[in-house]
């Protein structure tokens, strides 16, 4: 080819003609959707130059299952349950924010047993999740011991679970008004017993291995920095934003529940970097750890569900003596509330970031339109700018340190 | 409140500092269940969002969410709201605009990056176009879909359903088929201003017979006899699940025919008992 063809190609150029020699052009691959490190169903379509990142365009809604569709069409203790199917490793933060959304359109009055119950699930969920997210955080850049470990705590926290609710993962558990059932003072005397002795021993264990760790170090530091003004810009919220050494945990901030009693610490990076995102989830599982052991101190006798008959069911024992539990059992359970008009906004601290739900209801028994703010959207769109300039092997940590889910991100 | 929902900063003064920094930009502002909603003019959107976010005393430094309804009654049938939040204020206010299906939203992606995804989940899910926006593409739903799922006249089951087809070897698209209909319970009262039309109901519209016995005084029978003209029926149900739709009552005949199934083998009759 001669040269006037190239230049007219735009390959060439008169003053420069070394370009016109070989072109070198970047290339396209796809990252998933099916891949271990994508933590589910991602697909990132990456232009390389050769080993580094150009750009990323992150495909998602491969996991989009209608969430908000179908809510519409169920009533308000219906809808409940697709909240475990969110972020599916931590549903009972989920579920959290439902249940506040639905109690402040209703304004109703939780009683004090069932807030310290929501908040000290609230926390083992906290807790494991984080467990899965350290753990494979780790795994993708190359360590396989401390994810096995992780997994034990994590393994704990689901027999939890399943002894409060009945299910392991999606456990159904909070209810507008309260908390479905009481806790077992067995349980609760175990999970006592746990925090003190084998979450620290085990947990330590692993991060010791990891938190020093030369490699993982040399993996994380100075990965994916992002300064203040860009985490604010882009939305962040939970460890990411934190990380980037803004200390905003909406516990602290917004309370709610009894969060306002409880005594805890916001750990934040310095750097904002993939290790400052590490090392913040692992400070927050030990504060978890306290709030946990708070909630067992303080922790009141009591109700653990609201007494107003026209929002929360009567017991199955109530309802075998009394005819007007009998008719609201069965209002309840066919037709359930009605909720006034309205709409809120409501965002809680999910392990992940701030988990919202706009929730807008017409006075029907089912809401008009339910929005789920998904934490993971707003993260992994940064993750063009994020990974820009980076190898192509960053991107597992840098994903890993985000924290996505796809059942949340994707509904 | 009660409920023990998130409690941040008071609400008092927002309004009017809204007011102070929007002006005319503001059509309404509404302080609902301690939550503060704007309703700014769709053509403002942009400057508004601005005002909001370097005005000193509202500072609203974050957009987390951007959440589309759709009602279709009104004559913009949609709302855009956008969630807002005040890190240093700690305080949460939302936006809302109306559009319709066709006049853009001025997009805010030049002030929070994040609104690019966000937007680009109204436009997949309602249709709602946002000028400016450099990516305006589908997100959630499938590649080459049709149609905006969270639309109110879309129905929940959607349109088509995919399956591996092994003929074919590929993934084919075929329109929906449901083996039983879509079963919902409208529980409204008939106290409480449900309006339906029962069988026979149609005979309570006819003027009665002159002279039948009536609790009415002789005044009263005179003001609605020349009041009287043929009642209308009540026009349309609350709801969509009229009998006439999921065929209640109808006979089997005139229920649509089961799809056939291949894995069903059809037997000689008298059921697999015999």
């Amino acid at each position: 080819m001669s040269l006037y063809v190239e230049e007219l190609l735009g390959e060439a150029d008169a003053a420069d003609p070394t370009t016109g020699d070989v072109t070198i052009q970047n290339y396209t691959i796809n990252f998933g959707p099916q891949h271990p490190a994508a933590h589910g169903v991602l697909r990132l379509v990456m232009e390389l130059d050769g080993e580094i990142v150009e750009r990323v365009d992150p495909h998602v809604g491969l996991l989009h299952r209608g969430t908000e569709k179908l809510i519409e069409y169920k009533t308000y203790t219906q809808a409940l349950p697709y909240f475990d199917r969110l972020d599916y490793c931590s549903p009972l933060c989920m579920e959290h924010s439902w249940v506040l959304a639905v109690e402040k359109l209703l304004d109703l009055e939780v009683p004090e047993r069932a807030q310290y119950l929501r908040v000290f699930f609230a926390e083992l969920t906290r807790i494991s999740n984080h467990m899965l997210n350290l753990g494979s955080h780790v795994m993708d850049v190359g360590a396989m011991t401390p994810n096995l470990w992780l997994f034990e705590i994590r393994e704990d926290c689901m027999n939890f679970f399943e002894r409060v609710s009945g299910a392991r993962m999606h456990s159904n558990y909070f209810r507008p008004g309260g908390v479905h059932q009481d806790a077992p003072l067995k349980l609760l005397a175990d999970i006592g017993d746990w925090l003190d002795t084998r979450l620290p021993r085990l947990f330590e264990d692993a991060i010791s291995l990891v938190a020093d760790n030369r490699i993982f170090k040399q993996r994380n530091v100075d990965i994916a920095v992002v300064s203040r003004d860009d985490a604010i810009k882009w939305g962040f919220s939970g460890p990411m934003i934190r990380g980037s050494g803004i200390a905003w945990d909406l516990r602290k901030s917004q309370p709610y529940d009894v969060y306002a009693k409880m005594d805890f610490d916001v750990p934040v990076g310095t750097r904002g970097d993939c290790y400052d995102r590490f090392m913040v989830r692992v400070e927050e599982v030990r504060q978890s750890a306290r709030i946990m052991k708070q909630c067992l101190r303080d922790m009141p006798e009591g109700p653990i569900a609201s007494l107003d008959r026209k929002v929360v069911p009567p017991k199955r024992g109530e309802m075998k003596q009394s005819m007007e539990a009998l008719i609201h059992h069965f209002k309840l359970y066919t037709e359930g509330f009605h909720v006034p008009a309205g709409d809120v906004y409501v965002a809680t601290e999910s392990p992940k970031g701030e988990f919202g739900v706009y929730l807008v209801a017409d006075g029907s028994n089912k809401p008009y339109r339910c929005k789920i703010r998904p934490t993971a959207f707003s993260h992994l769109q940064a993750m063009d700018f994020m990974a820009k300039g980076h190898m192509l092997a960053d991107t597992t940590a840098i994903l890993g340190a985000m924290d996505i889910v796809f059942g949340e991100c994707d509904r | 409140m009660r409920a023990p929902a998130p409690a941040y900063a008071s609400n008092d003064g927002v309004i009017d500092a809204a007011r102070a920094a929007l002006g005319g930009m503001l059509l309404d502002a509404v302080d609902h269940v301690g939550e503060v909603a704007l309703h700014v003019r769709r053509e403002d959107l942009y400057d508004a969002m601005i005002a909001l976010r370097d005005t000193p005393g509202l500072a609203y430094q974050q957009l987390m969410e951007i959440a589309g309804v759709d009602y279709p009654d009104r004559a913009e049938r949609f709302e855009v709201v956008y969630c807002m939040l005040s890190l240093t204020r700690n305080h949460r206010l939302r936006v809302h605009v109306a559009t319709d299906e066709e006049k853009p939203v001025p997009s805010v992606t030049d002030i929070w990056p994040v609104a690019g995804w966000l937007e680009r989940e109204v436009y997949d899910m309602y249709g709602v176009l946002f000028s400016g926006n450099p990516d305006l593409r589908r997100i959630l739903t499938d590649y080459g879909f049709r149609g905006h799922p969270q639309r109110k006249d879309f129905p929940l089951t959607g349109y088509v359903e995919l399956r591996y087809s092994e003929e074919a070897k590929r993934v084919v698209y075929e329109p929906v088929q449901l083996a039983q209909d879509f079963r919902t319970f409208d529980f409204m009262s008939p106290w409480e201003g449900a309006n339906y039309v029962l069988p026979g109901d149609e005979k309570g519209a006819l003027p009665q017979a002159k002279g039948a016995q009536t609790p009415l005084s002789a005044d009263a029978i005179a003001k609605a006899g020349a009041a009287q003209s043929p009642t209308q029926a009540p026009s349309e149900p609350k709801s969509t699940e009229s009998t006439a739709q999921t065929g209640i009552g109808k006979s089997e005949s005139d229920a649509t025919p089961k799809p056939a199934s291949p894995d069903v083998i059809p037997t000689k009759g008298g059921g697999q008992n015999q």
